[in-house]
């Protein structure tokens, strides 16, 4: 008889990536059925193409650019594409999505090696490819409209505080929570976020503190902004439901691949999110700063994973990372 | 009540059920032993035996040569048939082994002389009664317990803990024991304090065995022995994590338990004590269970030292037929062992036989940094680190972040969503780093 001799250990867990990857969409699908719902069809073609383009593309890529024959897909490519499309506004030409998903994959991911090896956010690359290459298309909003697509443009909330200030902002909490707000596909809807979120805190599939660090000190600089000067500044309510902040702290900061491996690093990292996404609305040129802020703290996710190595049990002092 | 634990762990299957409900049954003398002369930590035993020679069970084969060794007794009343060189499953090259095959008729035994009540005895003696018998960690570390129990100059132990944690996946013998054999249980917990010279011991069991508890209260009841229930979580029955859970005291990395004044003892060595001081019977049988989807009964059994695999296997009605390993140990820590001819260890706690089925784990793939090792690492150790820095062979960094640290309980791979062996390559680093060092350290 041929008996397998490996090392133990000889029971593993029942979970696996793209079992990981999947729960990650289906956390998405609340997001996706208010950004439908709100914008129309259109928003579900640009997901679709965003999952089934980016696993094509990533097939694509793997089997026939870097040559592994074998490349089983993993889901985290419909996963980035899924992301870029929540990214985006639901007007977005297809060719210029499909730009940014091949930005997203190749700059994004496979220039570094593929999955687990690149330090930002592939998404985000993404994002930030099609706004610093397509500005205009990616800065015209659209009025939610039931089911039909009106070439109208509306400001978003953090645009209309930006140029004139909280009295111009004229949107309600409620429209803010539940999704009645121009933007991007993900931005609309923090309750539908919430419920996705949920979901991954329930399964275990999150690295929690991140969010939770980046709303807290996103409410706690808000809360002080508030008071310096309401009108200028903005009430935090304001701050923690519109633009892409819910999006961002949810579900594009807690990404397992660019972020650090440690409670406290996880803490700083989404402190470090929340502080400058904060910064840019209140000082920069755009209104918004969550695709910026996570991708500077994604480039300094090595670094605190240095420094937040777990003290060794047994061991009296930390050791430091060199 | 607030269960006493330590931090990080897994809960893999337990799959206790399997073999929880079996008594313990006495497995009948088996035709031949093959007793290894290294059944311990620690340099091998020197034979005292020579081809042809008749020996009886319980007769001293091999001598304790060095500190940290222990001695060998035949398990088998017969005649001496050689010395043979097998794989030695846990030191992975082959090593001597002195085989005895069974002489026909009543088994003649030999028993330590003295023996009687612990209480004649002083603690030296009794230290020396469990020299002589031969006496190791039977959890599975196989340390020489008389070693254990003659703490350098200096230490003093004012803790004795008892680990009927049984942490271990599948594994069942100590939990039976419990129930078997509360009493001489207890009894030899209570050799063991007067032969440390401690005022309290206390027993670690984990909630999932909450009859076991029982049991051994109602044995303790009266004598300075605590019962601690412990979170039911692996690897809570590890030496620092139990110590942890069960007293907040933290055993230095590097460091050993009597630096902190706690000695650890296994159910199974206390059982072994007992039979050895008030009955003069060395350690030549032990109990196992036999276990595991892949074995067609199972069973907890008392088994002579080096009885052979198979013999063990046959007497359960075999393997089945969609088996895939044969572990010494349970599947978190167990040893797959090549061939069924390999006999059992003084510290062989369990033969655990797994099919394709039980062993299936996910698609091997890159780490995605998910951090569940690192949450899972009990010994707070960054497994995802030192699986990279093995691979890329930088040993000295590894070592840093504390290699040797490692303490091989497997969490972070069964965890791993990616199929990542950390402790795989962990291993291999740290034999690669004691052999460039010049196998300094043991």
């Amino acid at each position: 008889m041929k008996l397998n001799v490996v090392p133990s250990p000889h029971i593993k867990t029942t979970d696996s990536v793209p079992r990981i990857m999947f729960d990650v969409i289906l956390a998405l699908i609340p997001a996706l059925v208010a950004a439908v719902y709100f914008f129309g069809v259109r928003a579900l073609v640009l997901a679709l193409i965003g999952i089934f383009g980016g696993e094509l593309l990533e097939i694509i890529i793997m089997r026939y650019i870097r040559g592994i024959k074998d490349f089983k897909p993993d889901g985290s490519a419909a996963v980035t594409g899924l992301l870029l499309a929540m990214n985006v506004n639901v007007g977005l030409p297809i060719w210029v999505f499909t730009t940014g998903l091949i930005a997203a994959l190749v700059l994004g991911k496979h220039v570094y090696g593929g999955i687990g090896k690149n330090p930002f956010n592939p998404a985000l690359v993404g994002r930030v490819f099609l706004l610093v290459s397509f500005p205009s298309y990616m800065t015209t909003w659209w009025a939610p409209k039931y089911w039909k697509l009106e070439a109208l443009t509306t400001a978003t909330p953090l645009g209309l505080l930006k140029e004139k200030g909280m009295e111009a902002v004229g949107f309600s909490y409620s429209q803010l929570f539940l999704g009645n707000t121009g933007g991007c596909l993900g931005e609309v809807s923090a309750l539908a976020l919430i419920i996705g979120f949920l979901y991954l805190v329930f399964r275990k599939r999150i690295k929690i503190l991140i969010p939770v660090s980046y709303l807290g000190v996103v409410l706690i600089l808000s809360s002080i902004f508030w008071m310096v000067n309401p009108e200028r500044f903005g009430t935090p309510l304001l701050h923690l439901l519109s633009g892409g902040l819910m999006l961002g702290a949810l579900f594009m900061a807690t990404d397992m691949v660019t972020t650090p491996m440690t409670p406290k690093g996880h803490l700083i990292f989404g402190a470090g999110c929340g502080v400058i996404t904060m910064i840019i609305r209140y000082f920069a040129g755009y209104p918004e700063g969550v695709s910026f802020s996570i991708l500077i703290m994604n480039s300094l996710t090595p670094l605190i994973d240095m420094y937040t190595r777990p003290k060794i049990f047994g061991k009296s002092m930390g050791v430091s990372g060199q | 009540m607030k269960l006493l634990t330590f931090k990080g762990g897994v809960h893999p299957p337990e799959r206790k059920e399997l073999a929880s409900s079996r008594k313990i049954e006495v497995l009948p003398p088996p035709s031949v032993v093959k007793i290894f002369l290294a059944n311990h930590g620690g340099a091998p035993a020197k034979p005292l035996v020579q081809e042809g020679d008749t020996v009886k069970v319980g007769q001293k084969i091999g001598e304790a040569s060095g500190f940290i060794s222990a001695n060998v007794h035949a398990s088998l009343a017969g005649v001496v048939r050689g010395i043979e060189k097998i794989l030695h499953p846990v030191q992975e090259k082959p090593m001597e082994a002195i085989v005895i095959e069974k002489a026909e008729g009543e088994e003649n035994w030999e028993f330590i002389t003295p023996h009687g009540d612990f209480n004649r005895f002083s603690p030296r003696e009794i230290v020396e009664l469990i020299k002589e018998a031969g006496i190791v960690g039977l959890g599975g570390a196989m340390f020489p317990t008389h070693v254990k129990l003659t703490p350098p100059e200096g230490k003093t132990i004012d803790l004795l803990i008892i680990n009927g944690a049984e942490c271990e996946p599948y594994l069942t013998i100590d939990h039976r024991l419990m129930l078997e054999k509360p009493k001489e249980i207890a009894r030899g917990i209570k050799i063991l304090m007067h032969a440390l010279g401690v005022k309290r011991a206390i027993i670690g069991i984990e909630s999932n065995k909450p009859d076991a508890v029982e049991s051994m209260r109602a044995a303790c009841q009266g004598e300075p022995i605590e019962v601690a229930v412990l979170k039911t979580k692996y690897p809570q029955g590890a030496e620092k994590q139990l110590i942890y859970a069960i007293s907040g005291r933290v055993v230095p990395a590097g460091g050993l338990p009597l630096d902190m004044g706690v000695v650890v003892q296994n159910v199974g060595t206390c059982l072994a004590v007992y039979n050895a001081v008030e009955h003069g019977i060395p350690l030549v049988e032990r109990g196992l269970t036999v276990t595991g989807k892949g074995v067609k009964n199972t069973a907890n059994l008392v088994v002579r030292i080096g009885t052979l695999t198979s013999t063990i296997l046959e007497h359960v009605g075999g393997l089945t037929d969609d088996v895939d390993r044969v572990l010494f140990g349970g599947p978190m820590m167990g040893i797959a062992i090549r061939s069924l001819d390999t006999p059992i260890l003084k510290g062989t706690s369990g033969i655990t036989a797994l099919t394709a089925d039980e062993v299936k784990g996910p698609t091997p793939r890159t780490c995605i940094r998910c951090s569940r090792c690192v949450e899972a690492c009990p010994m707070n150790l960054q497994p995802y680190l030192l699986d990279l820095l093995a691979k890329k062979r930088l040993y000295d960094q590894a070592v840093e972040q504390g290699l040797m640290d490692c303490i091989e309980c497997g969490s972070c791979s069964y965890i791993c969503p990616s199929g990542v062996e950390h402790v795989k390559s962990i291993k291999l680093a740290k034999k690669v780093y004691r052999a460039l060092r010049g196998g300094g350290k043991k």
